[in-house]
């Protein structure tokens, strides 16, 4: 590939946001209107990664290597699989939507707020596209400022404790990954992700690697439980904020899992796979009672993502339960049956709920810029004067609820599946979300959109302009379309599927 | 035009109807709205006759058809696709049927409401999406559909959303659905680990295999693999279909408008919980444990359901009951593997219940939407077609002989008093009492609406007259079927081997080709009604509602003051919502609140957030002589720093960080 894509990918937004700060604060259209053409040319871009992409290998492709602090043999290397292919093009399709998001509900300081986003892009795909561990630390890093930044500076009320509890919580996870992957340096003299992934490895020091990496990647995710600097995090945010973080940053932990932990340590995942498939279904029951109890939207919205995602760890760690239970049935380096709906139901999941949450972020935005409230008290009868918001927020509930036909349904479908192969009340216990899931969805919406106006501000609401209009027209497609027709992603990542359970179900202990 | 674009054409015209109506609703009015939608179930509902014709009468073998693969993972096949049989065509039919005379109903019962063509848009929705679940030759298929019903059923209960009980009642339907759907969903989940398919051919080719195998759920105990899926599955079909104890959501479905109580409440959405068991008989034959649970679930419905019906004031609320009553006595058919005669009743059903529905819609019209039939009376004079066919069509609902409902019931009863697994005695004794308690609620209804005393205001009195065009054809083009198709059918239907194709029937248990054997024609099962304990019932009845509410009104308040405790019990619908609501909605919201201040901000917080800066920092000290000169010991020596710096932050001054900023 003569064009370097990926790199292409990542600079772009990064310099280009040098451009909207030139824009500087006088002129805030120009600035808009910049980062608008730059995420619109990063998205076009994202097409022939798509394109060109082979869906029947799981080897790296659009791979970009080049020396960079020899002395520590650091590379500049990057390439996609299956796995982060489509969450790139899901952090371009959302740059976009950031842009349009925020054109008219910031009024501050907007050259260096589009500049954050842009910035935060670049980094984004940076961290889905790099192949080197010290790369992909730096990436991972330096992403967390910009976030700081615009949770710090475009925020609410209490945005100072919010940025704190969040720096303190990802920045702890992530320094005790830091020193596993120096360790892992030190022990195999390469930073090189994919020859980690082949290093031998005693059982001791996997158990040790993947709890460094289940600190910095459960925090992400997040994990129950040390979940709770993400209500905070999203309730201080801006929308585009909350939108960022709940479409693709959330996702940055699932990814890590898949990159890191099930490759670098197979025995230690399966010997603490207990925990994970503890942790993930106590995040799918535990927090869907909580998120009932919620009276502030985007605090009910954050703790239903913190849910959400407890499928994606669980389909992700299911399998060694499924693996032990098929036990003497299986030829030896076979895998059982089930074991790839959990890994692909879990990586549908994360490309799902990052349009729902997304989405979901983004209906709140468009009330609290009317109405300035995030309370559900507030609120009552929005129907009678936004009808046509009222059918998509129905449609975004409906789809965070699980239903059929939408994206929301194709995740949790196949890691239910996949967990019943290993256990009845893995499976129970998840489906419970069918119940919790609509239960805390369908309760805000009675209480927000249904029933007689309930006050005079809501008597004043306007019904959403073409702007948003287009920009939930688009995410209710996306939505629909993955959940009609999920085909196209899941061919496209099988191949990775697979290999990452060929080489899950060996061991790696010498 | 191919056989597979005709097929897909009859769910997706609903659905370009619906879209149309719903998206483009400003763009062509109210008229553009009913005529989008009513052509799209019209054409839909003519091809649906025209694959009825091909499969029922011209003997095409059954169609089983792949339509697009909705994804390939881990070797299985998820397909969209269409299963045409004997059973499906007469979902089919009844279905598009049933929806078209709703349709064209509509137009008269919504005409002043601001709400039209969302009306139209929805009710279209629901039929493309009630096709698709009948249609469906897979289990991801039916669970779109049955998921589909659903919303369209939340969506049109709430119809009015200003009305806080309508928006509590599209609430807790969809949530007790869920409850069923989770039921469902594990039965899915089973079928997939156990079989490795989602297609019902295959899923039903390698069933027999699995007869012996068996699951452990509580502890070391083993449950029977077949059977766990079973009731699964059934656990599904109480929901939907309002089973005892999950029935609580259909009275209250009674908030949306009448319209959708006839179609979805009362003819189809309800009726997909019998029509799925039926589907899955192959399955259920494998599981007496499965079979017995059926038909106890469905005899206890049947008759505590329909007690329940006899107390309540609301007219569309004792039709409500009545359906609860009747989709218990089609589960109880279910139980006794007489799956022919469930959906015998459910399409005789559909038909009269549908009738009933509209009719009392009609009386709703004709008394300015008011629902109370202790404001009613005398109706008879002033809206006689409404009259008659609602007459007619409790008949039916009674089993009177020769009435469509006579042939269906009276099957039933003798199926279940012919079967012989464990619950067989209780169910008989059930159905058999059924009997009279359908006779009292349905006179009951008769005459409080139509008979005696005019009872309304004056200021209604003076407007009362019957109903449109609009209204009336409906009613009548559905009491010609509730009266005469069960006379002209039942023979082929059960007799003929009509479903033999779609519906099996372990050798044993093949109750209904044992009456057969006694069946001589539909004017002697008539005929010989009239020695069975089921006939003497219907007039015992018959009999003791002329008395208690045409004769002397007075009974029926001596009634209510010497068995006041039956009374109050029945009133409160043996206390199922209060218990529910305690339970489960105060209770989970109870929980919810309890996690979150004491697990999320107390426990995770409090204690392990906030605290752990000060444990570190007296880590810290231990640290400082451990500097080794290794790159991984420094980052450890950053955590402590980073933490030293923020606690240093919280303890001093927050404001310097707002400085920053």
């Amino acid at each position: 590939m003569s064009v370097q894509l990926l790199s292409l990918l990542i600079w772009l937004p990064i310099i280009g946001s040098l451009a909207v700060l030139a824009a500087g604060e006088q002129r805030p259209g120009v600035a808009r209107a910049l980062a608008l053409l730059i995420t619109l040319a990063a998205l076009a871009f994202s097409i022939p990664l798509y394109t060109g992409f082979d869906g029947t290998t799981a080897a790296m492709q659009f791979v970009e290597r080049t020396p960079w602090i020899e002395a520590f043999s650091i590379f500049y290397h990057l390439g996609v699989d299956g796995f982060s292919m489509p969450l790139i093009v899901l952090t371009n399709f959302f740059g976009v939507i950031v842009v349009i998001a925020g054109w008219a509900s910031i009024s501050k300081r907007v050259h260096q707020y589009m500049a954050a986003f842009l910035i935060l892009q670049g980094l984004m795909v940076g961290v889905f596209a790099a192949l080197d561990g010290m790369l992909f630390y730096i990436f991972f890093e330096a992403m967390l400022i910009p976030m700081f930044l615009v949770i710090g500076i475009w925020g609410g009320e209490r945005r100072v404790y919010a940025t704190l509890k969040f720096f303190l919580y990802t920045f702890l996870g992530s320094v005790f990954m830091l020193v596993g992957l120096i360790w892992l340096y030190l022990q195999s003299g390469s930073f090189a992700i994919l020859d980690w992934h082949q290093f031998p490895l005693s059982l001791t020091a996997q158990i040790w690697l993947f709890l460094a990496f289940l600190t910095a990647f459960a925090v992400k995710v997040p994990m129950w439980p040390v979940h709770t600097w993400l209500p905070d995090a999203h309730v201080e945010a801006p929308t585009g904020g909350s939108v960022i973080l709940a479409a693709i940053m959330l996702k940055i932990g699932g990814y890590g899992f898949l990159r890191f932990s099930l490759p670098i340590t197979p025995d230690g995942s399966a010997y603490l796979d207990w925990l994970m498939i503890a942790f993930s279904l106590i995040a799918v029951v535990y927090i869907g009672f909580v998120a009932l109890a919620q009276q502030d939207m985007k605090k009910l919205i954050a703790y239903s993502s913190i849910a959400h995602m407890g499928f994606v760890t669980l389909g992700f760690f299911v399998i060694f339960a499924i693996m032990r239970g098929a036990g003497d049935e299986l030829a030896a380096g076979e895998i059982a049956q089930g074991a790839a709906l959990g890994i692909s139901g879990g990586m549908i999941q994360m490309i799902s709920h990052g349009f729902i949450s997304g989405a979901l972020f983004l209906c709140v935005g468009v009330l609290y810029d009317r109405m300035h409230s995030r309370n559900i008290a507030d609120y009552g009868g929005v129907a009678n004067k936004m009808p046509w918001f009222a059918a998509f927020v129905v449609l975004f509930f409906m789809a965070n609820s699980g239903l059929p036909g939408t994206s929301g349904f194709v995740g949790e479908f196949l890691v239910i599946l996949s967990a019943f192969h290993a256990n009845f009340w893995y499976a129970a216990l998840a489906g419970l979300t069918l119940i919790l899931g609509a239960a805390y969805s369908l309760y805000l919406v009675k209480r927000v959109m249904f029933g007689d106006v309930a006050n005079n501000n809501v008597a004043a609401l306007q019904d959403i302009n073409a702007r948003e209009a287009l920009i939930m027209s688009v995410l209710a497609v996306a939505v629909l379309l993955l959940g009609i027709w999920p085909a196209p992603l899941i061919e496209l990542m099988q191949p990775t599927v697979d290999q990452l359970l060929n080489h899950v179900v060996q061991t790696k202990v010498p | 035009m191919d056989m597979k674009t005709l097929l897909l054409l009859i769910p997706l015209l609903p659905l370009a109807g619906s879209i149309i109506a719903g998206l483009l609703r400003n763009q062509i009015g109210r008229a553009g709205a009913h005529w989008v939608t009513i052509l799209g179930v019209a054409a839909s509902c003519g091809l649906s006759f025209y694959v009825f014709k091909l499969i029922a009468l011209d003997g095409m073998a059954a169609i089983n058809t792949s339509i697009y693969t909705w994804a390939l993972t881990d070797g299985i096949r998820f397909e969209i696709g269409f299963l045409i049989d004997s059973l499906t065509v007469v979902m089919m039919t009844v279905v598009t049927f049933v929806s078209l005379m709703v349709h064209i109903y509509t137009i008269g019962y919504m005409r002043d409401d601001p709400g039209y063509q969302r009306f139209f848009s929805y009710i279209a929705l629901f039929t493309f999406s009630m096709l698709m679940l009948v249609m469906s030759n897979n289990f991801l298929q039916l669970f779109f559909g049955w998921e589909a019903v659903g919303l369209v059923s939340y969506l049109l209960i709430g119809f009015w959303f200003k009305k806080e009980s309508a928006i509590f009642a599209n609430l807790k339907a969809f949530l007790v659905n869920r409850v069923g759907d989770f039921g469902f969903l594990l039965g899915i989940a089973a079928i997939v680990a156990s079989f490795g398919t989602l297609d019902y051919a295959e899923t039903f080719a390698r069933a027999p295999e699995a007869v012996g195998q068996t699951i452990s759920i509580f502890g070391g105990a083993e449950w029977s693999l077949l059977t766990v899926i079973c009731i699964c599955l059934f656990i599904g079909a109480m929901g939907k279909s309002a089973q005892a104890p999950l029935h609580v959501w259909l009275p209250d479905s009674m908030e949306g408008p009448t319209p959708i109580s006839a179609l979805i409440h009362a003819a189809t959405m309800v009726t997909a919980g019998i029509f799925m068991v039926a589907r899955m008989s192959p399955l259920f034959e494998l599981s007496e444990v499965a079979l017995s649970f059926v038909l106890v679930i469905g005899a206890i419905t049947a008759l505590f359901m329909g007690l329940i019906g006899l107390v309540q004031n609301d007219i569309k609320r004792v039709v409500a009951y009545s359906t609860l009553s009747q989709l218990g006595y089609m589960t109880v058919a279910l139980g006794a593997s007489a799956y022919s005669a469930a959906i015998f009743h459910l399409m005789t059903h559909a038909f009269f219940k549908a009738l009933l529905f509209l009719g009392a819609g009609s009386v709703i019209i004709a008394m300015h939407h008011r629902q109370d039939m202790r404001e009613m009376g005398g109706l008879r004079k002033y809206m006689p077609i409404t009259f008659i066919t609602a007459w007619l069509g409790s008949l039916a609902l009674m089993g009177v002989p020769l009435f469509s409902g006579f042939y269906s019931k009276d099957l039933i009863i003798e199926a279940v008093h012919l079967a012989e697994r464990p619950g067989a005695d209780f169910a008989y004794w059930c159905v058999l009492l059924g009997v009279v308690v359908t006779a009292l609620y349905s006179l009951r209804l008769l005459f409080l609406t139509f008979h005696g005393k005019e009872r309304m205001e004056e200021s209604v009195r003076s407007h009362l007259h019957e109903t449109p065009l609009v209204v009336t054809i409906p009613l009548i083009l559905l009491a010609i079927p509730s009266v005469l198709i069960g006379y002209f059918t039942v023979e082929p239907m059960l007799f003929g081997g009509f479903f033999q194709d779609a519906i099996y029937v372990a050798p044993g248990n093949d109750v209904i080709g044992e009456i057969g054997h006694h069946f001589h024609g539909p004017l002697a099962m008539a005929l010989h009604a009239v020695v069975t304990p089921v006939f003497w019932l219907v007039v015992l009845g018959s009999a003791a509602a002329v008395m208690i509410w045409f004769w002397k009104p007075q009974l029926a308040t001596w009634f209510a003051q010497t068995l006041s405790p039956l009374q109050r019990m029945l009133d409160k619908k043996y206390w199922f919502d209060e218990v529910y609501q305690f339970l489960f909605a105060r209770g989970s919201l109870k929980l919810g609140n309890g996690l979150w201040r004491y697990g999320d901000a107390g426990l995770i917080d409090g204690a392990l957030v906030n605290g752990s800066a000060g444990i570190v920092g007296r880590l810290a000290v231990l640290f400082r002589h451990l500097q080794s000169g290794y790159l991984f010991h420094y980052a450890f020596a950053m955590i402590v720093g980073l933490i030293l710096i923020i606690a240093a932050f919280v303890i001093l001054d927050k404001g310097m960080l707002e400085g920053i900023f």
